[in-house]
């Protein structure tokens, strides 16, 4: 309950890493804060001395579509708010954009940054299930004798375990990239939840499709699921079950789904769900969002304006 | 401490605050700006809602320093970014008074009843407005997705979405649109008009002061250390090292309760402090209270004290409380852990199972649920003395019982109660949970014992931890019918966990007992029931008051029987259903005022009207059954009915008073008095309405105050549905009284009979009309106890001015004061026979529900429901009262479980107990069915409880008729309601807490 002593809005990288290098013991990075400041509230977390804000930090709060590089770029202080709004966003990272809008409120999404949703390492976290069926990358800065190092990894790279990611003293994350989808591609987002006093979902997954434009049938898939395990899941059998069948075929959909639940570690939690619902969820979610997603790109309409 | 720049509506501050600082305190504690309210302290509940540029947060978690240099704009400043002074016709047609600019939401908010206890108010109104500033027109979907997780507890966001709407046309068109209300009696003056509520535009502004808002210049702080185990001997508890930290002035213990060490409101069991001779017995028992300089000192300090305890074993199961060898939580009582043994007993039911066709048995459970009202709990304690303003104790705080607080703070500070005063203040939301004592004693205690203000906040999380709980329930009932439908018997057995202490368990668990039979005539009954202690957290008052929990498990019981002897449930019901002549199980005759037959039949129509309007309505129409499912993609849809009744009054032979003082001023206006609480419902406007209906007032222009003990007299506990009636009447017969001293004087200035006086508009004259009829008659005035009148407003020779009136009064040196106790119909204790309760309400609740057949998840799509209230006094309020009923009970059924294990809550947060939010609010119809009771004010009865009992078994009798799977146990879980579908098991007695299988 013993609050922060200080708290710094650093308006560089360079700025907050060297705070952080200063307090190595004390000091945390803050950006929403939605999680860290309700755990460090009800104790869940140690006290910390110092907070470092990097939300105002411009490069950490930039969405860029790179004309050069085939890259879309999301500063990790973006907000979830942002993300729902944004108009790129929509039209290219359409699964993201649906995990994004789904957490919390308004008021909560108009702080929690993706970055934070990442960096917490929850293996049911919606923006990061968005994210990894992006096939995204992750940007981390790395604090070396004064100077700042970028380095890109795949997102996968990032998570240890349940809540805890691999960054060191001295790293942080800074954007996430993706490529944006071409012609008779898209993705789409969607999640089980239970109205009882539980924020995170039962089961989140995500669906990016390209399809064959001559023959239909799947060129490339990627399918996020979580929680599947300990860490964020990338369900590859699944996707590998689903490479050239055809996504509307519904004993395809029925191997892809077999393949899936095969893979995903799925466990019991207390007063969230069971092992057993979850098993049934991995297929009610794969079976929407693989006829959503097809639907998508057959009509070439990502995502209506803003909900 | 940094430097903080902040512009908040507009104007620049610098401020020097502790780096911790959340936005949220800066506003109210540090600006003053309290129309900000703190809900929950995690970002959950939206009450705190305030734009930051323009974007909306939650400021409760929101680090101050996040904000640097930012523009802020809170429920203060919002008349100013977009303001209208509202025309005059909204005074006219719904008496909002105010003639300054207002937001067009706050305006909306207002005239909709979207505003009730008014603490979500300004979060809502707020989130809100970003809605509308991009959105012109914003249909249902758009609303709830941007109030998603903004939460009320009293509208049900039924009002809330209209006043959204109705906002958004006002914008539009410059025409406030008023709410659609379901048809009513002829109103009279003021008495069944939906008046805008007194309180409406203070707590639209963020004027109205709640405790936490209140504050005095060298105010301590105080903070509660509880125990850690659900039942220890405390063997020592070392304080030292608190009380040494700089700013600590006090650590107060059970050694330093001058007066009697424990409370309680029918029970006096609870210790002030646990420790001593005292156990604890529930992790919320106090064992320690910090008073220091801040609050955030007080509750370092806490971590400073060390206590020994001493485990003791674990009662955490109602059903083994009474074993022999269970711990006994109370060894002063003579019954062990067995609180109350309560039986009905009417006929033989072992005939009336012999006499039956069908016999139906089942077990049901129903959770302990949280009221969860939207203001933590707080009280404010000023030491006699302090200044001009508080000559004695004075305790500010939001107590539905302002007198049985002032008796429990005097006894246990050994004062007597003259030497204490409550002062109500604003209450945001009470249901049933702002009964016992809180923070008032201890908040008293550190006045009296520093000489200095004291203040005891509760977190959201220390509120969910220390106060009373609805009990959860464990209730058998076997029902008997012949093949006509006829109910034959009814045998129940109920367990209800009471927790560490009685608080009004009892009462609560009798309740539960009398009305386990239904709202139906029994002739044979045999049902027992044990109130038992544990050391979960004690059960005490909720909305519904035990019924909640008996009608869930009767109702579908009904349900099932109905089934069984292939009845219509409507029919069935109707067929057995109490009406005027019949007697209850507890030996009552019912001589008037039951329009439980009516309420069926409205909502049978409306089924069957919407089932006559589906597509395909043709071939449905051959199976003849409104209640079959139809499928739709993977859900499947049903309806589901249930009937419920709930009395109003505290019953049983309970003394029910209430105590009413009416004041005249010579400017023309009047003050009614009454301690009565106000906590949302809008009891300030029932009395409005009948002492300006009495008086021949605009309603403007009757000022209530009440909730003070030093300045209203006793209205009796707010509770039981009762103040509507008991309170209104003493406030109605004390304006009856006034009126009378008041034709008492102008009759001999006019020199007519009394009764030809009228009152009017706030004129009051010689009735031209009345006075032709006493010369003809003689004498009768007619109507000689209302204050009817016929449009004849006498001459100007034979007419004054309420004010004038007044001055007559003064002069002749008669009081302007009446006081009026009023005494409720004598009621008898269960098992004599005679009348336990004066008057009964009467509902009927249709769900609409999807379950969806791929996942489990149950939504309610509609809502029909039906309510005998007598009368309605205020349709607006009364409708608010009914849609937040209902949204409450549709939680009791599918989202509220307090979930305890071994005396450990497992619910810690507001994020573990998700009361429903306005994306689980059904589409309503509402009718108002008014059968006036003789007694009741204009013929009112209670409508706070019964709007939220049959609910939970509708949509339980929805489900079943869905899917074909009976739900026995509450909340429903979908995990496992999916798995008894697919294994195509036909009763489920899981719910959503339960520990895993």
């Amino acid at each position: 309950m013993t609050r922060w002593r200080s708290y710094h809005t650093p308006s560089t990288v360079e700025e907050a890493l060297a705070l952080l290098a200063q307090h190595p013991e004390r000091a945390r990075i803050v950006a929403g804060g939605t999680d860290l400041l309700l755990d460090l509230e009800l104790g869940h977390e140690s006290p910390v001395e110092m907070l470092v804000d990097i939300t105002h930090i411009p490069q950490l709060t930039q969405i860029q579509e790179d004309d050069r590089e085939p890259w879309i770029q999301i500063g990790a202080a973006v907000t979830h708010g942002r993300i729902e709004r944004d108009p790129t966003l929509r039209r290219v990272a359409t699964c993201l954009v649906e995990a994004c809008s789904v957490v919390g409120g308004p008021q909560v999404r108009n702080v929690a940054t993706l970055g934070g949703n990442v960096a917490h390492a929850l293996p049911a976290a919606d923006g990061t299930v968005g994210l990894l069926a992006l096939d995204a990358q992750v940007q981390i800065a790395t604090w070396r004798e004064g100077q700042v190092d970028y380095t890109w990894h795949p997102l996968p790279a990032v998570f240890a375990g349940p809540g805890r990611n691999t960054l060191q003293p001295g790293q942080m994350l800074t954007a996430f990239r993706f490529r944006p989808p071409g012609p008779g591609e898209a993705s789409a987002f969607d999640r089980i939840m239970r109205p009882q006093g539980v924020a995170l979902p039962i089961l989140g997954a995500a669906v990016r499709l390209g399809l064959d434009p001559e023959r239909g049938t799947v060129a490339h898939a990627t399918i996020a699921l979580g929680p599947a395990g300990p860490v964020p899941f990338r369900a590859t059998a699944a996707e590998q079950a689903l490479r050239g069948a055809d996504p509307t075929d519904l004993r395809a959909v029925e191997q892809v789904i077999q393949a899936a639940q095969a893979e995903a570690r799925l466990r019991t939690s207390r007063h969230r769900a069971s092992a057993a619902y979850r098993h049934e969820m991995v297929a009610v979610l794969l079976r929407r969002l693989l006829r959503r997603t097809v639907d998508r790109i057959r009509t070439a309409v990502p995502l209506g304006g803003p909900t | 401490m940094p430097t903080l720049h902040l512009t908040v509506n507009g104007v620049s501050h610098t401020l020097e605050v502790p780096a911790g600082r959340y936005l949220a305190e800066v506003l109210r504690y540090d600006l003053g700006l309290t129309g900000t309210k703190i809900g929950c302290n995690e970002a959950e509940c939206g009450a705190c809602t305030v734009l930051v540029n323009g974007q909306p947060v939650d400021s409760c978690i929101y680090p101050a320093f996040k904000a640097q240099n930012a523009e802020v704009l809170t429920i203060e400043g919002l008349a100013q970014v977009e303001g209208v002074v509202p025309d005059g016709s909204l005074r006219e047609r719904v008496g909002l008074e105010v003639d300054e600019p207002l937001h067009p939401l706050q305006i909306a908010f207002a005239v909709h009843g979207a505003t009730q206890c008014g603490f979500c108010t300004p979060g809502f109104i707020m989130q809100a407005k970003t809605l509308l500033d991009e959105n012109p027109d914003p249909s249902d979907e758009e609303i709830k997705h941007c109030l998603k997780d903004t939460y009320c507890r009293c509208t049900g966001y039924v009002s809330i979405i209209s006043a959204v709407k109705a906002a958004a046309e006002f914008k539009r068109t410059g025409r406030m649109p008023l709410p659609a209300l379901p048809p009513a009696k002829e109103p009279l003056q003021w008495v069944g008009r939906p008046l805008v509520r007194p309180d409406a535009v203070d707590k639209v502004t963020g004027r109205a002061l709640y405790a936490d808002d209140l504050s005095f210049p060298d105010m301590l702080y105080g903070a509660t250390l509880r125990s850690e185990h659900p039942h220890a001997r405390i063997r020592a508890i070392h304080v030292q090292e608190a009380l040494a930290l700089p700013g600590v002035h006090a650590v107060l213990t059970y050694r330093d309760v001058p007066g009697d060490p424990r409370h309680g409101l029918v029970e006096n069991d609870w210790p002030v402090f646990a420790g001593g001779p005292f156990p604890a017995r529930y992790v919320g028992d106090p064992i320690a209270l910090v008073v220091a300089e801040s609050h955030e000192l007080a509750h370092q300090a806490l971590e400073q004290i060390r206590v020994d305890y001493e485990p003791l074993p674990v009662v955490a199961d109602p059903r083994q409380a009474l074993d022999p060898d269970a711990a006994v939580l109370h060894p002063d009582r003579p019954t062990g852990n067995l609180l109350k043994h309560i039986k009905v007993r009417r006929g033989q039911v072992d005939q009336g199972f012999a006499e039956a066709d069908v016999v139906v048995e089942r077990t049901f459970r129903t959770p302990r649920t949280e009221h969860a009202f939207l203001e933590p709990e707080c009280s404010v304690a000023v030491p006699a003395g302090y200044d001009p303003d508080h000559p004695k104790l004075t305790v500010y705080v939001g107590s539905q019982i302002p007198y049985a607080d002032r008796r429990q703070v005097a006894k246990s500070l050994g004062l007597p109660d003259e030497a204490v005063r409550i002062r109500g203040t604003v209450m945001g939301g009470g249901f049933g949970g702002k009964e016992d004592i809180a923070g008032q004693i201890h908040a008293a205690l550190a006045a009296q014992v520093t000489g200095r203000p004291v203040k005891i906040l509760y977190s959201r999380q220390e509120s969910l931890r220390f106060h009373p709980k609805r009990h959860p329930t464990y209730i058998r009932v076997k029902m008997g019918a012949r093949k006509d439908g006829t109910l034959t018997a009814v045998e129940a057995e109920l367990w209800g966990d009471s927790g560490a202490y009685a608080s009004l368990g009892e009462k609560v668990m009798t309740r539960a007992t009398t009305h386990a039979t239904g709202p139906y005539v029994v002739p044979h009954a045999k049902i027992d029931c044990y109130a038992v202690y544990t050391n979960n957290p004690p059960c005490g008052a909720f909305r519904g008051f035990g019924v909640t929990q008996s009608a869930f498990a009767v109702e579908s019981t009904v349900d099932m029987l109905a089934q069984a002897l292939g009845l219509d449930p409507i029919e069935f019901r109707r067929r057995n259903a109490m009406r005027v002549g019949v007697v209850t199980a507890t030996g009552q005759v019912l001589r008037e005022s039951v329009g439980l037959v009516e309420c069926l039949e409205r909502v049978e129509r409306r089924i069957r009207a919407w089932r006559a309007e589906l597509p395909g309505a043709a071939e449905a129409e051959e199976s003849g059954d409104p209640w079959a499912p139809i499928t739709v993609g993977t859900k499947r849809y049903a309806w589901g009915v249930a009937a419920g009744y709930k009395n109003t009054g505290l019953g049983g032979g309970a003394p029910d008073k209430a105590e009413a003082e009416v004041e005249v001023f010579p400017e023309g206006t009047a003050e009614i008095r009454i301690s009565s609480a106000e906590m949302g419902q809008n009891l300030v406007g029932v009395l409005q309405a009948i002492a300006a209906e009495e008086l021949g007032l605009p309603a403007g222009r009757v000022r209530v105050r009440v909730m003070d003990t030093d300045l209203t007299p006793d209205g009796g506990p707010t509770t039981a549905s009762r103040q509507t009636y008991v309170s209104g009447n003493a406030a109605r017969l004390a304006a009856r009284t006034m009126r009378q001293r008041l034709q008492a004087v102008l009759s001999e200035k006019f020199d007519v009979h009394p009764e030809v006086i009228a009152f009017h508009e706030g004129l009051a004259y010689v009735d031209e009309e009345r006075l032709r009829r006493v010369r003809r008659g003689g004498n009768g005035a007619g109507d000689p106890g209302g204050n009817g009148h016929n449009g004849a407003q006498g001459t100007a020779a034979r007419r004054l001015t309420f004010a004038q009136a007044v001055q007559a009064l003064l002069e002749e040196g008669r009081e302007p004061r009446v006081r009026y106790e009023y005494w409720a119909p004598k009621t008898q204790p269960l098992g004599t026979g005679g009348d336990m309760h004066f008057a009964f309400s009467y509902a009927v609740h249709a769900a609409l529900v999807a379950v969806d057949t791929e996942t489990g998840e149950v939504a309610v799509e509609q809502v029909v429901s039906a309510h005998d209230v007598g009368r309605a006094i205020n349709p607006l309020s009364l409708v608010g009262q009914i849609e937040g009923g209902i949204v409450m009970g549709l939680g009791n059924a599918l989202t509220e479980h307090f979930i305890v294990e071994e005396g450990m809550p497992w619910t810690q947060r507001l994020g573990q107990y998700k009361m429903p939010g306005i994306k689980l609010t059904p589409r309503m119809v509402n009718e108002l069915v008014e059968h006036p009771t003789a007694d009741g004010p204009y013929g009112a009865k209670g409508v706070g409880e019964i709007s939220s009992i049959p609910i939970s078994a509708a949509i339980a009798n929805a489900i079943a008729n869905a899917v074909g799977v009976r739900v026995l146990a509450l909340p429903v879980d979908q995990d496992a309601l999916l798995l008894a579908m697919k294994q195509g098991q036909q009763e489920l007695d899981r719910c959503w807490g339960d520990p895993p299988v």
